[in-house]
């Protein structure tokens, strides 16, 4: 990778794939370097563009097109500018001018990122060389609509730790004390018969029978019947996830469902409700009849309390994103950046969602009851919140496999549509079904890690590098809907894990302030007043907005752990030495000023 | 138990909303009569301090996890403070006490401190002031300093109640002669303060040789002087009785306008640029008196502008800056913002946040400040330019420009008694009039408005470093100035590509904390200054979060390290004698909140909070929050 004399600028990105530049002493270092390639990446094409950076202006350059990423290079002595971008966070490609326009950038593209960017070149006009690249990155940018396959079936990358073993249903299950004899671990959805987007092992009632459970399954939408995922291990009251009953216009019931959930509440004697929380807006559960969903209406089921988390669809997150893009770029606005930021929404969705999953949290917690949560289909807003919930309760999904096992479990393998929401290798990205989910997932985890910055073993690289790969397609993981279709196309033997990059480089990834705490919940403070917006993820193609990395204070600590360690070590060898003395009274001490490691910090 | 579910409760967002004063009603209140009766709280008196009234069975009230709780005792009003002796101090523990102001109880208001008092009559809140007709079942007290105090009058007697209302609005409201505050009873009462050794002291600038030193620390000694012509303050009141000017500067100059139109020195730079301030001359409508001040400004400017001086850029704070009004208008919008009364308006006041925090304008007018430093500090360094501020009576924006600048550029500024002389040279013998500013002396509204200008300062410089984290200030410094943002407003397009390439350029290099700290001045870094003022709110407090955490982290480690070096020396000293030496347990940092060390016991459970108003209307984006999320093919159903 390049080693670019302003390190400054590395931090920020994946892997230091992205801008970089020298100070203006006019030295060219990266001459003579190649273009990075993993193993199974292919150079397609390259051609010499004008790159129109909209910090500092058009930099004429070479760009690279392989069949995973694009790589410009700088061809300006007092620029050491480098892009390096994967192909999978492209989400549109569009021609600018042409031969009517005038001026020499008027041949131009404008590609669209999936990680709030665009990048904009300008190409001459002989050659058809607009032609040419536009062609090259639509057919690997968007390999789909080209019948070829995307780039993590061809990635050949190996690791020496296997990130496809990190989650294993059984094992987590039984970490949690699962099974237990209210709660039994079923098959019968091992050829995803009963759901097709639900996992082959299931966690239900020991009382609710395999029949039971095709029954409550005709009542579900999707088939996506409550199913546990978490139980406290205390008060074993349970976390439950599933899609909306099909209630529909003319109220239908059905006693399977009503039975089923009533077993639910009986698996935890202590207490008789169960709470339901249903993620949407009220009024939106009400519409939902219309289309054949519905809610828990309480006079149907009598032992179930209800409740709205006001948290809104697929459609307002996307749009919402979307503002924020409006106004971080490329730049800042300036004038009225916080009226600016509240219109976006953004955080405010954010609230919600934190706001729900505390709530969620807190019920379990207290032992006041088991909670069901859903939303329409249960695979956005309830993987939101389920996850978001856990991640509170359970201290082991604040390590980093912890938390890659939560990923793995709440969102992947429970169906979360990674491929419809990110649009992976699709060239339609006007597509309604995307959806920055996920990444609104994320953030609730990073505004908690800011909020409690002693608690997560993982520090930010850690999810701007999951972020970063939730596009790139390098890896299988978040490749494809739902575990049947990765099953399908054989994911975890044609590509490789994610987990597989991070867990063979873990230090990297590490908050050096982590301090474990089992069994503490953790309820972060869901009002605007701490609340922030992720300046170092959404602001971060900004050169003038970058933070400091480290922040001082973590900088400090590191020093200070390094010192710390070098003592512990001096005091060891003090010890031999001394025993070495006793024996041979002769040799004389060294002075303590020779003996101390020079001190480079002050207190 | 009391009030447990009286306001909140339930599912969080479905709280009722509960009225503005939420009383407790007698036969809810949980008290801890029992106890506070057993043990008595006494009343601390300050040498030289009276007690002024009192009044018993006065309840205060507290919210807790959104419910209510009333603590019965005697609140009582001295002529220093106002005073809640009741008994709910019990929870501090070890490590939380230590921070305890030992002046100031947390159930104590100083007089000074109160800014607006209110009573409630019949659940309506208004302002008290003046002779009362009628007394108030309940007195809300906005404290200067963010706090907000509810006692409850109605256990109280009546004749108490009178006496009680009348004394705290009396003692805080009326006006002031100087000779009556406390401070003088206080030192005569008080007088053997210990002496104090000089080198662990701020240098306080009231003698010459403190401004001597000053200006040989900063290598200014070649071309500026230190004077006494203002000793006795001959030359003028405003000024201090010694300061430092440009070496040929005669004693006549100074004195010819009472030291007016004189260039005075405030700090030199490493290349031996300076940072001066001068008073305007007074405006004269007469031709020959204004003849007269052109051919003196011209002297005193021929002086200055003549090698070995670098040539001087002027800057006039009061034409091109802000204006003491905009500040103080700012500040008055923007601490609103932190008086809260209680859950309900904190929630309700939540999804607004970042409107009304645009809308009080304060976060810009910090900005502005810092941006106004760095554009002096590109001058001094980039341009090797000295640069004058000038102001009518050089004791406002002067002080506070020049204090920033010296904190960004001199690291000296960032250490505890560096930042304190800083105070004292540009502040206190700056002759910042703070009896004013602050309106110590209660005079009438007219010049409320000036206050508050220290604050910026402040806020500018956030941190928690009081004694708190020595020299950790530097480190500190970057990283909270480095939150800070400047928009880019004003002047020539020229300076303006000048100043850009000089902050770029200095944000594009590693910084060096030994040497010149640049603010960041973009939009998203500049923020609220949570430990100073969400300090109060228990809403906003992060129980064992927040920077707090990690900091308390990295002085464990501290301390570890310093341990681990003791004894390596300690083995060095004495070979054989410290194999058995026990070693001291770690401090482990109990959960803090992250409001820590201001806020201790403000909340007392681990429960969450929870807003109690989320719901907002999207507007334009109704109809797409109407939208399904899936296509729905009824089909399948």
């Amino acid at each position: 990778m390049a080693s670019a004399p302003t390190s400054k600028y590395n931090s920020h990105s994946l892997e230091n794939e992205s801008i970089k530049r020298t100070s203006r002493d006019g030295v060219n270092r990266d001459v003579g370097e190649t273009l990075p390639r993993l193993p199974g990446e292919i150079r397609i094409t390259d051609k010499e563009v004008i790159y129109i950076c909209p910090f500092n202006g058009p930099i004429k350059g070479r760009v690279y097109i392989t069949n995973y990423r694009l790589y410009l290079r700088s061809l300006e002595t007092d620029s050491a500018l480098i892009l390096d971008v994967p192909l999978g966070v492209i989400s549109r490609i569009e021609k600018m001018g042409g031969a009517t326009s005038r001026g020499e950038n008027s041949y131009g593209l404008d590609i669209t990122c999936k990680d709030l960017r665009n990048l904009r070149f300008a190409l001459k006009q002989e050659g058809h060389s607009r032609r040419d690249m536009f062609e090259i990155l639509t057919r690997y940018a968007f390999p789909l609509a080209h019948s070829l396959p995307i780039f993590a079936f061809l990635n050949e990358e190996k690791f020496n730790v296997d990130g496809w073993t990190v989650y294993n249903p059984v094992e987590e299950y039984r970490r949690q004390g699962l099974p237990n004899h209210h709660w039994r671990i079923t098959f019968i959805n091992k050829c995803y018969k009963l759901c097709d987007t639900y996992p082959a092992l299931l966690v239900v009632p020991y009382r609710a029978s395999d029949e039971d459970l095709r029954r409550v399954a005709t009542f579900r939408s999707r088939n996506r019947i409550p199913v546990l995922s978490w139980i406290h291990p205390e008060n074993k009251t349970v976390i439950v996830r599933c899609s909306q009953p099909l209630v529909g216009m003319s109220g239908k019931r059905n006693k399977e469902d009503e039975r089923y959930l009533d077993v639910i509440r009986e698996t935890n004697r202590q207490v008789n409700k169960l709470t339901i929380y249903d993620a949407r807006p009220n009024v939106n559960a009400v519409a939902n009849k219309a289309t054949g969903g519905g809610y828990e209406s309480d006079d149907v089921y009598h032992n179930a309390e209800l409740f709205f988390l006001d948290i809104h669809n697929i459609h307002v997150m996307r749009e919402s994103l979307k503002k924020v893009k409006d106004i971080v770029y490329p730049n800042v606005e300036e004038s009225h950046w916080l009226s600016s930021l509240e219109s976006t929404h953004w955080l405010e969705h954010i609230k919600l969602v934190l706001t729900g999953a505390i709530q969620v949290a807190d019920r379990v917690s207290s032992g006041k009851s088991s909670v069901v949560v859903h939303c329409s289909d249960g695979w956005d807003r309830t993987a939101q919140l389920t996850s978001l919930a856990m991640l509170m309760l359970d201290s082991f999904y604040r390590s980093i496999e912890g938390f890659e096992i939560l990923v793995q479990k709440e969102w992947i393998s429970f169906g979360h549509k990674f491929a419809s929401r990110i649009g992976h290798g699709d060239k339609n990205h006007a597509d309604a079904d995307r959806s920055p989910i996920f990444l609104q997932f994320i953030d609730c985890v990073w505004q908690m890690s800011k909020q409690f910055p002693t608690a997560f073993e993982f520090n930010e690289r850690f999810l701007i590098t999951i972020l970063d790969h939730l596009y790139s397609c390098r890896f299988g993981t978040f490749l494809y809907n739902c575990e049947s279709a990765r099953e399908k196309q054989k994911v975890t033997e044609r590509t490789v894990s994610l987990w597989s990059l991070i867990n063979s480089n873990k230090d990297k990834f590490k908050n050096p302030f982590y301090t474990k705490e089992i069994n503490r919940v953790l309820y972060p403070v869901a009002s605007m007043r701490h609340l922030e917006l992720w300046v170092n993820y959404y602001i971060r193609w900004n050169p003038r907005i970058k933070q400091q990395q480290p922040n001082p204070v973590e900088q400090r600590y590191m020093e200070l752990l390094a010192l710390r360690d070098e003592y512990i070590k001096r005091l060891d060898e003090l010890q031999l030495a001394n025993s070495a003395k006793l024996s041979d009274p002769s040799a004389s001490p060294s002075s303590p000023s020779q003996m101390m490691p020079h001190v480079q910090t002050h207190f | 138990m009391l009030g447990k579910g009286v306001v909140g409760g339930g599912g969080g967002t479905k709280a009722p909303k509960p009225s503005f004063v939420s009383y407790v009603r007698p036969e809810e209140i949980h008290t801890n009569e029992k106890e506070a009766t057993e043990k008595e709280v006494t009343l601390h008196l300050l040498p030289g301090e009276q007690l002024l009234c009192e009044a018993n069975t006065v309840l205060k009230c507290v919210q807790e996890d959104s419910c209510q709780r009333g603590i019965y005792g005697r609140l009582v009003c001295t002529d220093f403070k106002i005073a809640f002796l009741g008994d709910d101090e019990s929870a501090l523990d070890n490590d939380e006490t230590q921070f305890k102001n030992k002046v100031i109880g947390e159930n104590d208001i100083t007089l000074h401190c109160v800014d607006q008092i209110y009573g409630v009559f019949d659940e309506k809140k208004k302002t008290l002031f003046g002779q009362l007709k009628k007394y108030p079942e309940k007195l809300v007290i906005h404290c200067k300093d963010l706090r907000v105090f509810h006692f409850c009058l109605r256990y109280t007697k009546e004749e108490e109640v009178k006496r009680i209302v009348s004394g705290i609005i009396h003692h805080t409201q009326a006006p002031k002669l100087l000779k009556r505050l406390f401070l003088f009873s206080y030192a005569t009462a008080a007088r053997n303060s210990p002496a104090t050794d000089p080198k662990k002291h701020a240098v306080m600038f009231d003698t010459l040789q403190d401004w001597c030193r000053e200006l040989e620390r900063t290598k200014g000694n070649m071309k500026y002087k230190a004077v006494s012509v203002n000793e006795g303050y001959k030359v003028c009141e405003r000024l201090p009785a010694y300061f430092v000017v440009p070496a040929p500067l005669l004693e006549e100059d100074i004195e010819f306008f009472q030291g007016r139109g004189i260039p005075i020195w405030c700090w030199s730079c490493h290349n031996g640029c300076a940072l001066l301030k001068m008073s305007a001359l007074p405006k004269e409508q007469d031709d020959s008196m204004s003849q007269i001040q052109k051919n003196f400004s011209d002297r005193i400017y021929r002086t200055v502008h003549r090698p070995p001086y670098e040539t001087a850029k002027t800057e006039d704070l009061s034409s091109n800056f802000l204006s003491l009004q905009e500040i103080q208008m700012a500040y008055s919008k923007f601490k609103q913002l932190f008086l809260i009364d209680n859950s309900t308006e904190f929630w309700d006041t939540d999804i607004k946040w970042f409107s009304l925090l645009e809308s009080s304008s304060w976060l810009d007018i910090i900005r502005r400040c810092l941006k106004k430093a760095v554009e002096i500090i590109e001058c001094l360094e980039a341009q090797n330019m000295n640069v004058l501020l000038l102001e009518d009576n050089a004791s406002d924006l002067c002080c506070l420009v020049s204090s920033l600048a010296q904190v960004m550029m001199d690291p000296h500024c960032r250490t505890v008694f560096g930042f304190q002389s800083l105070v004292q040279k540009e502040w206190v013998m700056g002759g910042h009039c703070f009896l004013d500013r602050c309106n110590h002396l209660r005079q009438s509204d007219k010049e409320e408005h000036q206050r508050q200008l220290s604050l910026p300062l402040t806020q500018s410089k956030s941190s928690p470093k009081r004694g708190f984290f020595r020299e950790e200030t530097d480190h500190l410094i970057k990283n909270l100035l480095g939150k800070r943002i400047s928009k880019l407003i004003n002047s020539s397009e020229e300076l303006q590509d000048g100043f850009r390439e000089f902050y770029d350029g200095w944000h594009s290099r590693p910084p060096s904390y030994q040497g010149l700290l640049l603010p960041h001045l973009e939009g998203p870094e500049i923020k609220v200054w949570a430990q100073r003022y969400l300090r109060w709110i228990p809403e906003a407090q992060i129980l064992g979060g927040g920077g707090v955490a990690t900091m308390s982290k990295l002085l464990e480690m501290i301390e570890e390290v310093q341990r681990l070096q003791e004894k390596i020396e300690a083995r060095h000293h004495s070979q054989e004698a410290l194999q058995a030496e026990a070693a001291s347990p770690p401090r482990t940092s109990g959960r803090l909140s992250s409001l820590f060390p201001f806020a201790l016991l403000q909340r007392h459970s681990s429960k969450p909070v929870l807003p109690t108003s989320g719901w907002k209307a999207l507007g334009d984006e109704d109809d797409l929050a109407k939208r399904e999320d899936e296509f729905v093919d009824l089909g399948d159903v």
